[in-house]
């Protein structure tokens, strides 16, 4: 009875503290809806608050929301690989091949070289490389549709440039994998190679056999499918993490795998599931940053930023000048690359995790802090500046 | 003319093109089934100055507006380009034996062989017309087939 006694003590502490961080992220989602901003900002915030250090540290749930935490990696990756099919991946390495390697060489400067000035070594470098290249693809596209960009002619440019980030993204994170393991060069040329191996099949499974997966997991029922296809994304997640791939980048593919009206079935069952988790993803970073650790990297943090909304002007300046876009345009589609959220805070855990420089986590914690809240706002107070009053011509 | 077709990955496909009087139009077809009708910006022809989501009822009826007077025009090309098919546009008078009565009630494929493609009522057109479909006076009833049987054709809607 004892025992019995102090779980279900327990299950009541877990259940207060979970319900308070939920709730707690539903406030501050409602808040971050009416100032108009992403929500990522303010679950970092939330996480600082009750992880080491902050106001009210957690007793008894770490262990649930750091599964959780992994899950919302998976369901990130998961719903971001739905909203691709292979064919737009593809011809999108084709058509901008060039504007994509401007944006990785242009934009993993700034991070790589901070580190290596700091001497943090090179593994570090490249965790910090990732941090300040990925745009992240769902604040910028809630900036595009915000503020009616979507029919704009620059908006081809901004998401094949984001579609690229992604794929790069399915290279990159088995590399870092492997060096954040500390592994050999051989071993890490092993499961590099592994992992490009791995994208080339699936997607030449997605693009030529699509439809045996689809005819799998299809089902008229929702749970089904929604159980499905999640069961199907986590088995692939593990593999992949067993392979040293990368459970997201598992994930990732098995989404693009999944196209059509299945994948959008797919996604829109599976968006609840990932705010959720997702969320608890933004909140354990939070957790594991101690907040004491952000004011000495707070002005780093800044001037990093700083850097890196020039360079993503740059790079939008760049590829959408290639598509004929007048000057204008330009400046939009490097806005609208400024946004960073999701990608870098996933590539800033893994580093953590595996033991980074001390200061590598509240770093990026500030810098994504700073460029998710500050990015859409950038978009919003330049809208109106590049737009002439409308001539009064027929 | 030329269509512009762009993919928007993630998102759907845009369909553009620019109008003789120097404008460019696109519309947005969203995954979702969402559409957009976009209006480029005269002095940063890259910006859509409008953007205008329709939901499925309202593209129908943009599509119909802009299409009803048209579709007569094809129907006649049509005509031209194909040796022998032959379509007449039969108005249905007051009076006439199927003013109220019903596209299947006529039997027309059955009894001469021609089809009734569509039935054109005021600024609506309604495209492969259901046998349920019920005539009233003033409709425009399109019918295609050869010289003989849009001639059978015309005589029942006139004279039953």
């Amino acid at each position: 009875m004892g025992v019995l006694a102090v779980e279900a003590h327990n299950t009541a502490i877990v259940f207060l503290e979970l319900g308070g961080i939920i709730l707690g992220l539903g406030v501050l989602g409602a808040l971050a809806l009416r100032a108009g901003i992403s929500a990522i900002p303010l679950y970092l915030i939330a996480g600082l608050a009750f992880g080491q250090g902050g106001i009210l540290p957690l007793a008894t749930s770490e262990e649930f929301i750091a599964i959780g935490a992994e899950i919302g990696v998976v369901l990130l990756l998961l719903t971001l690989g739905l909203e691709y099919n292979a064919g737009e991946l593809v011809s999108s390495l084709r058509g901008n091949a060039r504007a994509g390697l401007v944006d990785i060489v242009l934009n993993a400067a700034p991070g790589a070289i901070a580190a290596l000035l700091l001497g943090w070594g090179p593994v570090a470098a490249v965790a910090m490389a990732g941090v300040t290249y990925a745009t992240s693809s769902g604040i910028t596209a809630k900036v595009l549709s915000d503020l009616g960009w979507i029919g704009n002619r620059e908006t081809p440019v901004v998401l094949s440039l984001l579609v690229f980030e992604d794929l790069a993204m399915a290279v990159y994170l088995p590399l870092l994998t492997a060096m954040l393991a500390g592994v050999s060069l051989m071993t890490g040329a092993i499961s590099l190679g592994i992992a490009l191996g791995t994208v080339t099949v699936v997607l030449v499974i997605a693009l030529r056999f699509g439809r045996f997966i689809e005819a799998f997991v299809s089902s008229p029922n929702n749970e089904v499918l929604l159980l499905k296809v999640l069961g199907l994304a986590l088995l692939v997640a593990g593999l992949a993490q067993e392979l040293q791939v990368s459970a997201a980048v598992g994930a990732f593919l098995v989404g693009i795998a999944l196209s059509g009206e299945l994948a959008h079935e797919a996604r829109a069952l599976l968006m609840p599931l990932r705010d959720l988790f997702a969320a608890v993803f933004f909140v354990f970073f939070g957790l594991q940053t101690d907040p004491t650790k952000i004011p000495p990297v707070a002005l780093l943090a800044l001037l990093l930023a700083l850097v890196s909304i020039v360079t993503k002007l740059l790079t939008g300046a760049y590829a959408a000048r290639r598509a004929g876009i007048a000057r204008a345009g330009r400046m939009r589609a490097g806005i609208a690359l400024v946004p960073r959220g999701e990608f870098n805070i996933v590539i800033a855990g893994l580093a953590v995790a595996a033991g980074a420089h001390p200061d590598l986590g509240p770093l990026a914690a500030t810098y994504v802090l700073i460029l998710a809240a500050f990015g859409p706002l950038a978009a919003k107070l330049v809208e109106p500046l590049l737009t002439r009053p409308p001539s009064s011509a027929p | 003319m030329e269509i512009e077709q762009t993919a928007l990955p993630g998102i759907g496909l845009k369909h553009e093109f620019g109008t003789q009087s120097g404008r460019r139009v696109a519309v947005v077809s969203h995954r979702s089934g969402r559409r957009d009708l976009i209006i480029y910006d005269r002095s940063d022809p890259d910006r859509a100055c409008e953007a205008i989501q329709l939901n499925d009822e309202e593209a129908d009826a943009l599509v119909e507006l802009l299409g009803a007077p048209r579709i007569v025009q094809r129907l006649n090309a049509l005509h031209r380009e194909i040796e022998g098919l032959v379509s007449l546009q039969l108005t249905i008078l007051p009076g006439s034996p199927y003013d109220g009565r019903t596209l299947g009630d006529a039997r027309i494929r059955t009894r001469t062989g021609a089809s009734v493609v569509a039935v054109v009522r005021g600024p609506q057109v309604n495209a492969s017309p259901t046998p349920d479909f019920r005539f009233e006076a003033g409709d425009v009833v399109v019918v295609v087939g050869d010289a003989d049987t849009t001639a059978a054709a015309a005589d029942i809607l006139t004279d039953g």
